[in-house]
């Protein structure tokens, strides 16, 4: 038995320990926010935080997520999460959407650790998060306007 | 673990049996539902008529809670057609816009039909064009219905009655009631015949930046896309298929993966060996263990060099004729200077962010599907063959899709053959959802093909175009699908030459010849088909062209605009918003490009700057007509996504084989476009009232040849193969 904190609720799951937390997250636990993009923390979809950092849930071990503080989209919560997705929605940011829940939970990190990001962090925070619709010009428009509206 | 989508604003949508769909709502106290026919007689002002198969069609409810819910008839894969649809139709209804909500249509194409496909399905960059009248028709059809039973209830003069902001009023008697209020009494109108549309003068929404209605969902990990969808008792499967293409299961093993804790099953289907587990991580390890023997007799095993030998040799001989004007041999002869060159574009996967996927449960009468289903009724017809069904028994619910750019439209619908053969393999037992991984959709074919150009243009002393020579060697995406017919003329597929035989350039002696190239490796369009390739090399020869004969690449077009106005209109606004005279930095070159598609104009002007053998692309300005600008501010983001997309072709995405295997895999050797390659990007929108024309591929075509101009404007080398590389010889 593997414990999980999500999101500010403990759940028990009897899985192999080696199984990624992506698919535990979503297979086990039915928290389809976070994405299945790539499998090899090559695009950012499945980005999660775990004990407040952005990780990417599919590289990483249910095993090792034991114990530890996971939030996931669903669960974000603060100013800066707030900021973030009212950017997110004021600029319409998204197009097909699948990439963008990894999206914010990075722009959340990066935004927790640098409240005035230039455009150079900007690219540097977010960039293993792929979004293939391209909405990248948005993307740091948003952060920025984030950054704004927490000064 | 069984999650309805039917709570989400942008989940499942209604049952697809009218009747029932109907009585349901009917059933609902106080709901409206709007169930119109309507036709497209030819007397609409400003529009001429679609052509395609009209029946009623139902688009809008409206509930006692004054929720709004438009019907979306297209797959919102990201372009917007969700918001597009609602803000045609509510232009004329006069609904408050934050109470509207949408869903996506299931798969019925007597309710549903693509006006200008006649079937069920989105793509093309149709959305717009084909729904403009019909959407406004049903919301003024809808508002007429609301006045008639304000003006009973009232007993005032239904001409008196407004509608705005959801809010019915008559002023004079001081009378008002919401839609939801008057839904009811609304419902028991007749649904008028014809009813007159709003002058462009009095639109409040068309024009404007209405907010999209997916933006909340898709922020919030609401949204539920066709991976996230949940049955009761479901089983995950992933197949292993063939490693080369045409490849077949000779004999397999799956001994090892029966033993993996929570696999259920093991069984052959015909593209390869499908494995059922309780989740998608354990039917990835058990797909690892299955051993298969494939029998390659069939399949494709040259490497990727061999095929462009072929295309080569294939571009010596006379090909098939696909369009001749004037006499191009002849102009040639007496050209002063001709350009001879080849081109070469790579095959390419389209890796929508969603790999592939799909849920599928079989029933005694049936099977319903859930899926980011983009050509429904193909779809159905695909899976109702492989399960013994007739097309209606197959239930689509179609959910929102992490990108397509294509691939989920497939003539011979791949995927959706999976899911029933899977289901078929199991006796439907359980519902099943199969998941590709992003090694299965890179490694899965359905590629943009690779083509080969070999042109050959001249130009007279006077520096016009005298003769331009054209062949095009390709395998054709229709060929042998049951689109061939409506695509494929004489032989030529005409998606091979788009952008090249409907040039709106004045080339008076042009030959256009085709070679169809065959292999087992199955192609399909991929965003903006064949203007992917033919805008490069139209827009690379002009700018030769253009040298050759001692004027500017602008100067040039705009010459050989002359009789075509509106494209003449978006080449200069790119070059006027781009400052195109002003001089640049050493290092730095600047090119531009246009290219019609979709009945919509782009032209793209590219700033780059050029160190050795790297560039950066620093601006891109570009400039679009595509009729009436329904939202602007979703036409800037399909030109904004569409140079995303279209960059990661430029930098470096390229599917090559190596002995039959495809030698990419995932996002590190088939990496999209990222954060920091992006560029600065200028939208500007020609102010229009013609027609809406497309706007989700029409930003793709001119990025590339307009980014090679700039990089021959600061080197002078003419780079002619894709995706770019600066350290081989031009």
């Amino acid at each position: 038995m593997i414990t999980l904190k999500i999101n500010g609720e403990t759940h028990q799951l009897d899985v192999n320990p080696r199984m990624p937390l992506l698919w535990a997250i979503r297979d086990k636990l039915n928290l389809t926010g976070t994405k299945f993009g790539c499998g090899h923390a090559v695009c950012g979809a499945c980005t999660v935080h775990i004990d407040g950092q952005a990780e990417r849930s599919c590289s990483y071990a249910v095993g090792d997520a034991a114990g530890k503080n996971i939030t996931t989209i669903e669960g974000v919560s603060g100013k800066v999460a707030e900021a973030v997705v009212a950017a997110w929605q004021r600029l319409d940011v998204v197009q097909c959407g699948y990439c963008q829940s990894g999206q914010i939970m990075s722009a959340i990190t990066l935004l927790s650790g640098n409240k005035n990001p230039s455009d150079d962090d900007i690219d540097v925070g977010m960039d293993g998060n792929v979004c293939r619709c391209g909405t990248y010009v948005r993307i740091r428009q948003a952060i920025h306007e984030a950054a704004k509206a927490l000064a | 673990m069984s999650t309805t989508t039917h709570t989400s604003p942008v989940g499942a949508p209604p049952d697809p049996s009218r009747r029932k769909f109907l009585k349901d709502s009917a059933m609902t106290a106080g709901a409206f539902l709007l169930a119109i026919h309507v036709p497209f007689t030819g007397n609409s002002t400003d529009d001429p008529v679609p052509q395609g198969v009209y029946d009623p069609n139902v688009f809008l409810k409206i509930s006692a809670d004054d929720t709004v819910t438009i019907i979306n008839k297209h797959l919102e894969m990201g372009e917007g057609t969700s918001t597009g649809e609602a803000t045609l139709l509510i232009e004329e209804l006069g609904a408050d816009w934050s109470k509207v909500r949408f869903e996506l249509a299931p798969g019925d194409a007597k309710l549903y039909s693509n006006l200008l496909f006649g079937i069920q399905g989105t793509g093309g960059s149709t959305a717009m064009a084909e729904s403009w009248v019909q959407m406004r028709k049903a919301g003024a059809a809808a508002r007429m219905m609301f006045a008639k039973a304000a003006a009973a209830k009232w007993n005032v003069s239904a001409s008196e009655i407004t509608v705005e902001n959801s809010v019915v009023k008559h002023a004079k008697s001081g009378h008002h009631a919401t839609l939801g209020e008057l839904a009811g009494a609304a419902m028991t109108q007749p649904v008028p015949a014809d009813v007159p549309l709003k002058s462009s003068d009095k639109w409040t929404l068309i024009g404007t930046k209405v907010p999209r209605l997916d933006s909340k969902s898709k922020t919030t990990g609401k949204a539920i896309f066709a991976l996230d969808v949940r049955r009761p008792g479901m089983l995950t499967a992933v197949v292993k298929r063939a490693p080369q293409f045409g490849g077949k299961v000779a004999s397999f093993d799956a001994s090892d993966a029966k033993k993996i804790k929570g696999v259920v099953d093991v069984v052959q289907i015909p593209s390869g060996i499908a494995v059922l587990a309780a989740d998608t991580w354990t039917a990835m390890q058990g797909r690892d263990a299955v051993k298969v023997k494939w029998d390659t007799s069939a399949a494709e095993m040259r490497s990727t060099g061999e095929i462009f030998d072929e295309y080569r040799k294939l571009a010596a001989t006379p090909g098939l004729p696909a369009d001749k004007r004037g006499d191009a041999a002849a102009g040639l002869t007496r050209s002063a200077k001709t350009v001879e060159a080849e081109f070469v574009f790579p095959y390419l996967a389209h890796a929508p962010m969603e790999p592939m996927n799909g849920t599928i449960e079989l029933r005694s009468d049936g099977a319903e599907i859930w899926s980011g289903s983009q050509i429904q009724t193909i779809d159905q017809m695909v899976a109702a063959q492989i399960l013994g069904l007739k097309p209606d028994q197959v239930k689509i619910n179609t959910l929102l899709a992490g990108g397509s750019f294509g691939r989920r439209a497939c003539p011979v619908a791949d995927w959706t053959a999976e899911l029933a053969h899977i289901a078929k393999a199991i006796n439907g037992r359980a519902p099943v959802h199969v998941v590709w991984t992003r090694e299965d959709d890179i490694q899965g074919g359905f590629y943009r093909p690779q083509v080969l150009h070999r042109v050959k243009a001249g130009v007279d002393d006077k520096g016009n175009i005298a003769g331009w020579q054209h062949k095009v060697v390709s395998q054709s995406i229709f060929i042998g699908t049951g689109m061939e017919g409506m695509a494929v003329k004489d032989g030529v597929d005409h998606s091979m030459v788009e952008g090249i035989v409907d040039t709106p350039y004045a080339l008076n002696n042009l030959a256009v010849e085709v070679h169809n190239a065959k292999s087992p490796v199955p192609v399909l369009w991929f965003r903006s088909v064949g203007h992917t390739h033919t805008a490069y090399v139209m827009e690379s020869m002009i700018d030769d062209l253009a040298r050759a004969g001692g004027k500017d690449p602008v100067a040039l077009r705009l010459e050989l605009l002359s009789q075509q106005p509106r494209d003449a209109a978006v080449v200069k606004m790119a070059a006027e918003k781009a400052g195109w005279n002003s001089p640049m930095e050493k290092g730095r070159g600047r090119g531009l490009a246009y290219h019609p598609s979709f009945d919509s104009r782009v032209a793209m002007v590219a700033e780059v700057t050029v160190k050795g053998s790297d560039f950066k692309v620093d601006r891109i300005i570009a400039a679009v007509d595509c009729g009436v600008a329904i939202n602007p501010d979703v036409i800037k983001a399909q030109i904004e996504g569409a140079i995303g997309f279209a960059l990661s072709t430029v930098f470096r995405n390229q599917i090559t084989f190596n002995k039959g295997v495809v030698e990419q895999g995932n996002f590190d050797d088939y990496e999209p476009t990222r954060i920091h390659e992006m560029p600065k990007v200028e939208v500007h929108i020609v102010k229009s009232s013609e027609r809406p024309s497309g706007i989700g591929e029409p930003g793709l075509p001119p990025l590339a040849p307009a980014i090679g101009n700039a990089i021959f404007a600061a080197t002078g080398k003419r780079l002619r193969t894709l995706p770019f590389d600066l350290t081989k010889p031009a």
